[in-house]
């Protein structure tokens, strides 16, 4: 079974955030980027699976400016067999970035493919669906246990209030919520041996996907600044505040 | 203009986070239709018709929609969507599930997890967790939108009397089924949709300490949550988890114990509308956001929390 994974270069979920002051957008600039967190995830169930036997090979798939080879070498540091980067500087929307890999899906031919559920700038929640979508496949989104039983994927998803299991026809599709697993560190043979793995790159032309865009971001801002209220002395001025004047009780 | 939201419900009764959605499609503005899809529905169905601002209620009821699969629905979805300008669902899990599916089929954009609607084609939506807000216009034919229900106040769940058609359009992709449910029995409300959430931090010590807080969660009718450190450290399960990478909560009352307040949890419960802290460490940055803070040993303040929420309530 081959195994495609999805990374996105995402800013590193350490950093604190700040809007640019011409609310353009959040500033980039000399900001430590990193794997998206839940990118990191289905790297390393894809790469459980292949030192399990399940999987032959683990194919993983960027798109966006060249930088991201950095994380597709993560992703091969961390167990990935090669990497392909859809390289382009344009403005990719979720839509475009399924498309794109519905195009590498049909050169590839995986067996599984697996996502981040969503990734932590643009909080979507979307490229998953809407690949499986296109590719006329099933999806078990948000999973916190994946099993491979012949051409069946298996899988439990985090539901609200629960969890709810899917039986899913292979090919198939998965994105991972973090219950998941416990993504590896790369260790340092590892990173040095990433640096001589297979990183085929190739532009939305190659794959004959046009870049658009539909909707556009008119200005990004900061939230509202909650301002600190008062302390209270006791734990009767605090029932009293709050039942006299919050009115929350 | 008319607009669809797709209704959320588990085949008997209709979702309150629908009355929600509901609400965000009245300020697009337009007529609003609601699709009900599901096996044995009618009463769903129903319900939805009596919803206040509801034009129309259309029911698919087939055994293809029992589970309300995203392979199943998304094909139906999109072929009702196609004569409405806006196709709206709740950003839930299934909502989240299932509508990037149809704004694939139908080949425009999604605009998820809305908080305001500025205009019918413009939208603002966190990003970053909630670290910036962004404001985005869609340029396509269809808006397809989930909506983050916390964001909007329900319309009334009586007074409406919208007429109820059934849609009989079977869509059956073959190629998922569902297995089993494991819905965790709540005794207490759900997480994300608590009125009063009383969440334990790090500064609670161990799970077992946790039971502290029951008294106080039973006396208020709350949701029980966790910080992160407490999930990590193991006192508590994942699923508790409120902040960046887990539950976002906006509550009316949100009571945070033994939290310092790091950045990722105040990312999951800022827009909270009163939010207590009690903490025994007086610049816990948890104070900086709390409308009614208590310096005080977490261990003496909630027994005693506890015992006065009992005399006045």
């Amino acid at each position: 079974m081959k195994v495609l994974v999805a990374v996105k270069r995402v800013i590193d979920y350490n950093v604190k955030v700040r809007v640019k002051s011409d609310h353009s957008d959040v500033d980039l600039n000399n900001v430590k980027m990193a794997v998206n967190p839940f990118c990191e995830i289905a790297i390393e169930e894809a790469v459980r699976m292949k030192e399990a036997g399940t999987a032959e090979e683990v194919v993983a798939v960027s798109i966006g400016p060249k930088v991201c080879q950095e994380q597709l070498r993560t992703a091969l540091a961390l167990g990935a067999d090669r990497a392909i980067l859809v390289e382009t500087d344009d403005e990719l929307q979720p839509l475009t970035i399924a498309k794109l890999l519905k195009a590498v899906y049909d050169k590839e031919e995986p067996a599984l493919v697996i996502l981040g559920k969503q990734s932590i700038d643009a909080d979507n929640n979307q490229t998953g669906q809407m690949f499986a979508a296109l590719a006329g496949l099933p999806q078990g989104t948000g999973a916190s246990k994946v099993t491979i039983d012949g051409d069946k994927v298996n899988v439990t998803r985090e539901v609200d209030g629960g969890l709810q299991t899917v039986s899913l026809k292979a090919p198939a599709v998965v994105t991972t919520d973090l219950r998941l697993n416990e993504p590896r560190y790369a260790s340092l043979p590892n990173i040095m041996k990433a640096k001589k793995k297979q990183l085929d790159v190739m532009s939305p032309a190659d794959l004959g996907v046009e870049v658009k865009q539909t909707f556009k971001t008119l200005k990004v801002e900061p939230p509202p600044e909650r301002q600190g209220g008062i302390k209270v002395e006791t734990v009767d001025e605090l029932v009293d505040k709050l039942k006299n004047e919050a009115k929350v009780i | 203009m008319s607009i669809l939201v797709v209704a959320e419900h588990d085949n008997s009764k209709l979702n309150q986070v629908t009355l929600h959605v509901i609400a965000a499609a009245k300020e697009m503005g337009g007529d609003v239709d609601v699709l009900v899809a599901g096996k044995d529905c009618g009463a769903v169905a129903e319900a939805a018709a009596k919803a206040d601002a509801v034009a129309k209620v259309r029911c698919a009821d087939a055994d293809c929609y029992r589970h309300q699969l995203a392979e199943n629905m998304a094909p139906l979805i999109a072929e009702l969507g196609k004569d409405y300008q806006h196709v709206l669902g709740a950003h839930s899990t299934s909502g989240k599930n299932v509508m990037p599916r149809v704004a694939a089929l139908l080949d425009v954009a999604m605009i998820s997890d809305i908080i305001a609607v500025e205009s019918d084609d413009t939208f603002k939506r966190p990003i970053y967790a909630g670290n910036a807000i962004a404001t985005v216009q869609s340029t396509d034919g269809i808006k397809v939108v989930t909506v983050r229900h916390t964001a909007f106040d329900a319309v009334a769940a009586e007074g409406g009397s919208a007429s109820v058609e059934a849609v009989d359009a079977a869509h059956d992709a073959k190629i998922s089924e569902f297995v089993d449910e494991e819905l965790v029995k709540l005794d207490r409300p759900e997480l994300s949709a608590a009125k009063v959430v009383v969440s334990g931090g790090r500064g609670m010590g161990s799970g077992e300490n946790f039971k502290i807080l029951d008294g106080i969660a039973d006396k208020l009718g709350a949701a029980m949550g966790a910080s992160r450190a407490a999930v990590d450290a193991g006192y508590v399960p994942n699923d508790m988890q409120v902040g960046q990478t887990g539950k976002i909560v906006a509550p009316e009352l949100y009571i945070a114990i033994g939290i310092s307040g790091a950045i990722q949890h105040l990312a999951g419960m800022k827009d909270s509308k009163v939010i207590v802290a009690i903490n025994k460490d007086e610049d816990a940055p948890i104070f900086q956001v709390a409308d009614y803070g208590l310096v005080a040993d977490l261990f003496k303040a909630v027994p005693e929390l506890e015992e006065k929420l009992n005399e006045v309530l």
